[in-house]
């Protein structure tokens, strides 16, 4: 029976791009559900625990993750792409689940901690593995001149996991009391139990696929690669097209996605002091209504190339992403007028006892301020023991922002756009990657560049952007220049070095 | 074009160093300002806190430290071989690259 070609590379796409959104769903829940987690099994006031905590959090994403992409890749250019992308899939659907059924820390104790930091560093490893071996799989199945829109479904996945699991933690929270989500065996733990049925459908469909025909040839010819490793980074050849990949595109690839989708929502929560719900819920519709420009973009790079698609999203990320941020710290202002803002509901007092200075006395209002916003009010003020006068009233502190339906669709557009940029350059990468390197060793070759670009350059922007904001004379906006600066330099490096020129044969 | 792409690759070779100056200026500043504050604290419970967030402060940085040294050589090599002229013409066939 003949085949049909449009069916089978949808197939192919489906099965890929399914896989890999399941391990970033996976990968995504561990941080979206931080501040729990935490409290579970990295209690404050317990060193080693904070150490291991800082070690899940730092290693996971930086170390392990290109340490991962080298593991694997070698084993996908050995023995194969299906093998290996089941074997990834495995080891995050198993080591998600797990981490879902490990007691606290008040029932194991520091047994607790280790055990989580060793499935999430899993986790890592598998998620470095993962992306390579399913951009090239379907790279290898696309015909020549389509590569871009083929692999740009693989791209949508790591925003679309993202919304999956914001979504389903935001659906699961939604449903039940914040005691009863928080709780030891609380919700939180069912997001990491559901990964395992999704995964187990993922395994079955990723089982009935077949090797990458690229691939199959070049075993059955004998000329796959004795040693990988040795040929991407030993021979200057191939690697200074690795560096090239990396300081000319990825690099500035990671500082735009992770600034739009994780940045954009942590600047938020912590520096415009939105509500939890809105600052998520802002990003959810900003992903929905982004994530298909992933495959206009990826489509539009197989007819005018990928070079100048990628870096015109790092110029426009470059040149607006102060005036964006600065309009969302704007637009939630309510220090403003203080005398306009109005109370709406009754003043709550509470007086707590200090040793032996006196007490302090808290007191919570809800207000609204002219422009809509709806927030908490917090004052705290220290009131002395013995003549019982207020001698230090302490600052106030604005909290909780509910905004008004305008503002809140306004704050949309802003990470909408902000996401678009992240399809511009993260929606023709996978082609640019595959079409970079010889079949022989692309699967390691192109892991290595894309983990340390996305995970270590993409994933310290929270860190480093808190740590620039800490400097003499820095204001809330002064973050950015981190990703400014990383995407500038990529941006002079991609627009001077590369090619913009597709390569059609990846048989080669 | 390729005079210019020579050039640049002196400032790709200065960058790696700067930025690994910058980075371990940095780890120093930190962990020197958390050390501060161990002393600064009073009572055995905050001491220890304060203990625990240099220890905390110290593993950071030293993982940070040790991603970007290989990084920061790449960048050197990248600026290495843009001088020799190695990216003047980029290759268009992967049998030049193996």
């Amino acid at each position: 029976m003949k085949s049909n070609p449009t069916k089978d590379i949808s197939k192919v796409i489906f099965s890929s791009s399914l896989g890999t959104l399941i391990e970033w769903y996976d990968f995504y829940i561990f941080g979206s559900l931080a501040t729990v987690i935490s409290k579970q099994f990295f209690p404050e006031g317990q060193g080693t625990a904070a150490l291991l905590s800082t070690l899940a959090i730092f290693a996971a994403g930086f170390i392990v993750r290109p340490f991962g992409a080298l593991v694997f890749g070698r084993l996908g250019d050995l023995i194969g792409r299906k093998y290996t992308f089941l074997l990834t899939l495995v080891l995050m659907g198993g080591s998600t689940f797990l981490i879902g059924v490990i007691p606290g820390y008040k029932s194991i104790g520091m047994l607790a901690p280790v055990l989580v930091l060793i499935l999430r560093l899993v986790q890592g490893l598998a998620l470095g593995g993962e992306y390579g071996g399913a951009a090239t799989y379907v790279a290898e199945h696309a015909p020549a001149g389509r590569r871009g829109y083929y692999t740009s479904w693989i791209q949508t996945t790591a925003t679309f996991g993202l919304f999956v699991s914001l979504g389903v933690i935001l659906l699961t929270k939604m449903n039940m009391s914040d005691e009863a989500f928080n709780a030891e065996w609380g919700g939180w733990r069912y997001p990491f139990w559901g990964s395992i049925l999704l995964v187990g459908v993922s395994i079955y469909i990723r089982l009935q696929m077949k090797e990458s025909p690229v691939f199959s040839k070049l075993k059955v010819e004998g000329k796959t690669s004795v040693n990988p490793l040795k040929e991407s980074f030993a021979h200057k050849a191939n690697l200074k097209m690795v560096l090239l990949a990396l300081f000319g595109a990825v690099m500035g690839q990671g500082v735009i996605w992770y600034t739009g989708q994780f940045y954009a929502q942590s600047f938020l929560e912590t520096k415009a002091l939105l509500n939890f719900e809105q600052s998520r819920t802002i990003i959810l519709w900003a992903i929905l209504f982004a994530t298909p420009f992933f495959v206009v973009f990826g489509a539009l790079s197989d007819r005018f190339g990928r070079k100048w698609i990628m870096m015109l999203g790092m110029l426009l990320g470059i040149l607006t992403y102060r005036p964006i941020y600065k309009a969302f710290l704007s637009h939630t202002n309510v220090e403003e007028n203080l005398a306009a803002n109005k109370d709406i509901n009754k003043k709550i007092i509470e007086r707590k006892q200090l040793a032996n200075t006196g007490s302090l006395m808290v007191a919570t209002v809800m207000q609204q301020s002219p422009n809509g916003i709806i927030f908490k009010q917090t004052s705290t003020d220290t009131i002395f023991n013995e003549t019982s006068h207020l001698i230090n009233p302490g600052k106030k502190v604005y909290s909780d922002k509910h905004l008004p339906s305008n503002t809140y669709w306004l704050f949309v557009l802003l990470v909408f756009v902000q996401i678009l940029y992240v399809t511009m350059v993260y929606g023709p990468i996978a082609a640019f990657l595959v079409e970079l390197f010889p079949t022989r060793i692309r699967y390691t070759s192109m892991s290595l560049p894309y983990h340390v670009g996305n995970g270590v350059f993409g994933g310290l922007v929270p860190f480093i952007a808190t740590l620039i904001t800490s400097f003499k004379g820095a204001t809330p906006l002064s973050g950015l220049w981190y990703p400014i600066g990383v995407a500038s330099v990529c941006f002079v490096i991609g627009s001077i070095y590369l090619s913009n020129k597709t390569q059609n044969n990846v048989h080669d | 074009m390729k005079s210019l792409k020579r050039n640049l690759g002196y400032v790709w070779m200065a960058l790696g160093p700067a930025v690994m100056v910058f980075m371990l200026w940095q780890a120093v500043d930190k962990i020197l300002l958390a050390r501060q504050q161990v002393t600064l604290v009073a009572g055995d419970v905050a001491k220890e806190a304060a203990r625990s967030v240099v220890s905390n402060t110290i593993l950071q940085w030293s993982i940070i430290i040790a991603i970007f040294l290989p990084i920061a050589c790449g960048m050197i090599i990248f600026g290495k071989y843009a001088v020799k002229g190695e990216y003047d013409n980029l290759p268009d066939s992967s049998e030049a690259l193996v």
